[in-house]
């Protein structure tokens, strides 16, 4: 009887320490004053401006970091009801493709403008996967200013990548296909199947793109890539997969390879090449569609040929590196002398040195050669390999002293080591499996380091259940100190890919407020009310509107019959910060427009049905929005309604009528 | 010489000299009035819930800048009447005003007589109250002339803004002040009066 109390305290002494010893939970993860590091006072603006890819929602959306508020969302290859992006008779063309209107993408990277390798602030450039596109974002505006097609590829993923001045955009093929839609056997894949790295030119001064090159490659994946720094500043780096050439289950087949290769591209010789008239024109079609703030109006090009470079004419111009198990990400340190690949099946991390590289090029030290391109002896390149930093490395960035911080999808973490000692020396969890990170300005020569941002790719039980269907999560960190520290979680939408970062300062006081009236060159534009007019060419009809508050002018418009065109070109009167109007008419199935102050939009709307249709604005504007609206009479074809319109005219119509 | 002296102290009563001080002065209001045409007179400031960033009119001697078109806006909601520069003959006559002012400034100081002193004074002061008068029927006439087809009407409401300092009208807080130009016109009338007091002070003692 005495040992039973003490066979139970034994008992409760087990079971405390199995508890004690349970598995790292988040809580643990968190520790006690990371509320006060992401606290963003009422009315205090966040540190950074955090640009993050929205994946198959084709849209970018603009966080503040360390809040993680969300700011606004970018429309760039999606059709956006929201603001009418795509719908207007102004932005439809910019989503106009070979393919016609292509109203979605993939949107999976970003790359800010860069000007001696550091953000310069001007513009931010973004990849469509699907249907490949590169797209301009001014950041004065935070509008999509300009979208480039891309021929002769597939799958655009190692993009929008850019060199230190923003000579050049890449855009890189992930699936190899044949030049110029030729109609050849899948099986042919080996012959007829080609990977092209597409450089794109950016003026200085508008930047407005072109394409001045294509390099044609064998058939593989091209997947990631990244520009040079400093001493690499003539190169480009890309990781390649599928160099098995496979082109059936590549689950298996484009993993037998123990190595693929980073192709290393130097970009000043082909653009010599180029210049020398080494590359080809090759005919090739692809839209080029520019919006022009002026005109408010998008000016759609279809563009007729390409110059392509082939590395069998241009010696020197590309070499291989072999890089363990299908490599994912290609990121260069801010000294542009070491080369991260990330082999994603690899359980280990490869670090090749430019100076290696460059010596092994220069005395010949090749293994062999891919297609007739020299494929470098895998040590000659190598500064070393980071062994058991986790599983399945995908990304890699880079803070100001040395470190590299590196995402793993399967063992669901984030990872610090040192670039010169390749010694891990921390790693934090993420919730769950990361597929890119981003620390503000690690892909630069000046990381501004202080924050680590993970994009994960599972998000479960981060945050209240919404149904099946759940936001992504992303995950902020210190990097201040030696160790990681986890400070918040939030929600994301899409799926983010990659993502930039920018400190606010840079951006904050150039940011546009309103559109100066008198700069409005819309062929449309009502210049004040007086100008409002309604005018009719067969059967199109156009409407000169404007919107101030709390008005519409015309507010009533007869005279339009079924199965005309009406156009309401709706200019915004106001020269004043955040009033915009709102513009939408009674069952259009188009979409509504929202007109920022000083600016002139169109909406189209063919009535279908006779009837009264009132029209409005959607944007609470003033105490009197409620008021702000009008009615179009819409009369059976044939009918002899006179075009009559007008805000505030005492219509005699009716007392004529009784008398 | 002495016949001369005799004579004009006769013919004219004996008017005494400016002093060195006096004459300073002179130049120194004439300059602080011409600052007038480098900086606003006089600055409304507006603020709102849902303008963070304050609102605000200033008024030059011959114009007026600002956010006159976005108080414009906001008015028509209270029935204010509109503000346009071209309604306003004092931005043609009170710089000819204030020139013929300084003109005279520079004849007093040449001829060099107290009494010259004493009636630029009185002119300063007449053109002062005009001036604060006249602003102040403008503003009267702003905040009462509504149009009765306003949407907003609130009984027994006016919208004159302050002939000086702060007044809370619906969301909105205004507050009137001097802006630079206005200042160095204060301190002008300050000098003047102060000069003029020193002058008559000095004839006294004699």
């Amino acid at each position: 009887m005495k040992r039973f109390p003490f066979i139970l305290m034994s008992f409760g002494a087990a079971v405390l320490a199995l508890s004690s010893c349970k598995m790292k939970s988040t809580e643990s993860a968190v520790s006690g004053d990371a509320a006060s590091k992401v606290y963003v006072a009422p009315g205090k603006y966040d540190e950074f401006y955090n640009f993050i890819s929205g994946g198959f929602n084709g849209q970018v959306s603009v966080y503040g970091i360390p809040s993680g508020r969300l700011l606004k969302v970018i429309p760039v290859f999606a059709l956006n009801s929201e603001n009418g992006y795509g719908y207007s008779e102004e932005t439809k063309d910019m989503l106009k493709t070979t393919a016609g209107y292509v109203p979605w993408d993939d949107q999976h990277h970003l790359e800010l403008s860069l000007t001696n390798g550091e953000h310069d602030g001007r513009w931010l450039f973004a990849n469509a996967n699907n249907t490949p596109r590169v797209a301009r974002i001014d950041l004065t505006t935070f509008k999509t200013a300009e979208i480039l097609e891309i021929p002769n590829s597939a799958g655009n993923h190692s993009s929008p990548f850019i060199t230190e001045n923003t000579e050049y955009v890449v855009a890189g093929t992930r699936f190899a296909v044949p030049m110029g839609h030729e109609d050849v056997p899948i099986s042919t894949f080996k012959e007829n199947f080609k990977s092209t790295a597409s450089f794109i030119s950016v003026d200085k001064n508008t930047g407005n793109m072109k394409i001045a090159f294509q390099i044609m490659l064998p058939g593989m994946n091209l997947d990631l890539s990244h520009g040079g720094k400093g001493p690499s500043h003539d190169w480009f780096f890309f990781s390649t997969y599928n160099t098995e050439q496979a082109n059936t289950l590549l689950e298996v087949n484009a993993s037998q390879k123990d190595k693929d290769f980073i192709v290393a591209v130097n970009w000043k010789k082909a653009e010599e090449y180029a210049k020398a008239g080494k590359g080809k024109i090759l005919p090739a079609e692809y839209m080029h569609n520019t919006y022009s703030e002026d005109s408010q109006s998008t000016n759609s090009v279809m563009e007729k040929d390409v110059l392509v470079l082939d590395p069998k004419d241009c010696p020197d111009m590309v070499y291989m590196i072999p890089c363990p198990k299908s490599p994912h990400g290609c990121d260069v340190d801010p000294t542009g002398e070491y080369i991260v690949g990330s082999g994603k099946l690899a359980a280990l991390i490869p670090v090749f040195s430019f100076t290696k590289m460059q010596n092994a090029i220069q005395n010949k030290k090749f293994e062999g050669d891919y297609y007739g391109i020299p494929v470098i002896k895998y040590e000659e390149a190598l500064h070393g390999e980071v062994q058991k930093p986790g599983l399945g490395p995908l990304h890699t960035e880079f803070d100001a002293n040395g470190n590299a911080y590196t995402s793993f999808f399967i063992s669901s973490e984030v990872v610090k080591w040192n670039i010169k000692s390749l010694k891990v020396i921390d790693r934090s969890p993420t919730f769950y499996s990361v597929g890119h990170l981003m620390v503000p300005g690690g892909d630069t020569r000046k990381p501004y380091g202080k924050y680590l941002i993970a994009y994960n790719k599972i998000t479960k039980d981060r945050f209240l259940p919404t149904g099946p269907e759940l936001a992504q999560s992303a995950q902020l960190y210190s990097i201040e100190g030696e160790k990681l520290k986890l400070l918040l979680d939030f929600p994301t939408f899409g799926e983010p890919h990659y993502a930039q970062a920018i400190p606010a300062a840079m951006l904050k006081d150039k940011s546009v407020k309103f559109y100066d009236i008198m700069k409005n060159k819309h062929p449309y534009v009502a210049l004040g009310e007086r100008k409002t007019k309604v005018e009719r060419k067969g059967n199109r009809v156009d409407v000169y509107m404007t919107a101030i508050r709390s008005h519409l002018t015309p507010d009533n418009i007869e005279g339009v019959y079924v199965g005309d065109e009406v156009y309401f070109h709706v200019t915004n009167l106001e020269q004043d910060w955040d009033i915009p109007h709102g513009f939408a008419i009674k069952n259009n199935p188009n979409a509504e427009l929202l007109i920022m102050p000083g600016e002139t939009t169109t909406l189209k709307f063919v009535p279908t049905k006779q009837g009264i249709y009132p029209f409005y604005c959607t944007d609470f504007c003033s105490a009197l929005h409620q008021e702000m609206s009008g009615y179009l009479r819409v009369s059976p074809k044939g009918s002899n309604v006179p075009l009559k319109f007008g805000t505030n005219v005492i219509d005699t119509t009716k007392a004529t009528a009784s008398k | 010489m002495a016949v001369r002296f005799v004579c004009t102290a006769i013919i004219i009563p004996p008017m005494k000299k400016l002093t060195f001080s006096g004459k300073i002065s002179i130049i120194v209001v004439i300059l602080c009035i011409s600052t007038l045409w480098f900086f606003p007179m006089w600055r409304i400031d507006l603020a709102a819930p849902q303008y963070p960033e304050g609102i605000y009119m200033n008024i030059w001697i011959n114009h007026l800048s600002g956010d006159v078109d976005i108080i414009n806006g906001l008015n028509h909601y209270i029935g204010m009447a509109t503000i346009h520069e071209k309604d306003f003959k004092e931005f043609v006559y009170l710089p000819i005003t204030l020139i013929s002012f300084c003109v005279l400034g520079v004849v007093v100081l040449l001829w060099n007589r107290k009494i010259g002193y004493y009636i630029w004074t009185a002119i300063f002061l007449i053109i002062a109250a005009f001036s604060f008068y006249d602003f102040y029927k403008w503003e009267y006439d702003y905040g009462h002339n509504l149009d009765p087809h306003a949407p907003i009407q609130v009984p027994g409401m006016a919208y004159q803004p302050p002939l000086l300092g702060y007044k809370k009208m619906l969301n909105f807080e205004a507050l009137s002040q001097p802006d630079i130009g206005g200042w160095f016109y204060i301190v002008a009338g300050v000098v003047i009066v102060v000069a003029c007091f020193l002058e008559w002070k000095k004839s006294k003692a004699k």
